[in-house]
């Protein structure tokens, strides 16, 4: 319970926040930069892992979830794989039908 | 002072941390909102895959790459403004939120001119100029709209929110101690950046 309170009061600096700004715009760089290289297949794969990789830094830093409790993160992590459980199991019934 | 208003807020019921439990609950129902799009983009992009990229090619990613950098500052400064909150920097919380308000501005102000240039272009739900493409190409165009308009609301969503806490920031009704309100305006504003940071490579990125 003491534990709970401690991370309560944790304050992200302003020099962390401007180091994943840098980081995003980075990686917006980079996936704008490698749609223009023919990819085929790969491309969709690569362009979401990057989408992913900004995603997770937004919200474990902008959004605070690294240093919060852990329900926060099972909630999250439960909401997130209901959703890609069910784009997969979709995808599945498109393409094979 | 502040040993006074820590006693004060002993009496008056306070619980930030439902407060931002039911933020993130409102959150995973915008997930649920936005996620129904994604699986038909999904499904549709399966099933007319060759038509998807063609009507991609016509969306300028000069405007879609600038304003992922607005948003993606925006989201910045409206994270250091909760920090400067907290450090007890009112001014500098203020303007760091007014800039965030700006640059969401600046977000719409592309998207009027990218839209109005498809308008001028015959490139609208339900014109003549669409009407006649292949059916793959309509619906993409039907999915950019949906979605790039659904999340053009909630900029604007997000603005009227924004105004609302400069205004309880600079009437002290939040302070260093009792920011919770302004923690979950940048939940919000943040969860319209994640939504942007997909759309961003699967409407503009498909060359």
């Amino acid at each position: 319970m003491t534990n709970e309170h401690s991370e309560k009061e944790h304050i992200i600096g302003y020099g962390t926040y401007v180091l994943i700004w840098l980081v995003l715009i980075g990686l917006t760089v980079t996936t704008v930069s490698i749609s223009g290289i023919n990819l085929g297949n790969i491309a969709l794969a690569v362009a979401l892992l990057i989408a992913a990789l900004k995603s997770a830094f937004v919200i474990n830093i902008f959004m605070h979830i690294k240093f919060e409790d852990k329900i926060f993160k099972v909630f999250i992590a439960v909401a997130l794989m209901t959703l890609l459980s069910v784009f997969v199991l979709t995808a599945f019934d498109v393409f094979f039908r | 002072m502040n040993n006074h208003s820590e006693n004060f807020e002993e009496h008056v019921h306070r619980d930030d941390f439902g407060a931002k439990m039911g933020m993130w609950l409102f959150l995973f129902t915008e997930l649920l909102l936005f996620g129904g799009l994604f699986l038909l983009y999904m499904a549709y992009r399966l099933q007319y895959s060759h038509e998807f990229h063609i009507a991609a090619r016509e969306l300028n990613i000069g405007i879609g790459t600038f304003n992922t950098i607005i948003l993606l500052t925006s989201s910045m400064t409206m994270a250091l403004s909760i920090t400067a909150m907290r450090l007890e920097r009112k001014t500098l919380s203020l303007f760091l939120l007014a800039s965030t308000i700006l640059l969401a501005f600046g977000f719409l102000v592309n998207k009027f001119f990218e839209w109005s240039a498809k308008f001028g272009h015959g490139l609208y739900p339900g014109s003549d100029v669409l009407l006649d493409k292949p059916r793959g190409e309509y619906l993409f165009y039907g999915m950019y709209y949906a979605m790039t308009g659904l999340h053009a609301i909630h900029v604007i969503v997000g603005m009227i929110i924004l105004t609302f806490m400069f205004v309880f920031i600079s009437r002290n009704s939040i302070t260093s101690t009792n920011y919770i309100k302004l923690e979950n305006s940048g939940l919000y504003w943040h969860l319209v950046d994640l939504i942007w940071i997909f759309l961003f490579p699967l409407f503009y990125l498909m060359r």
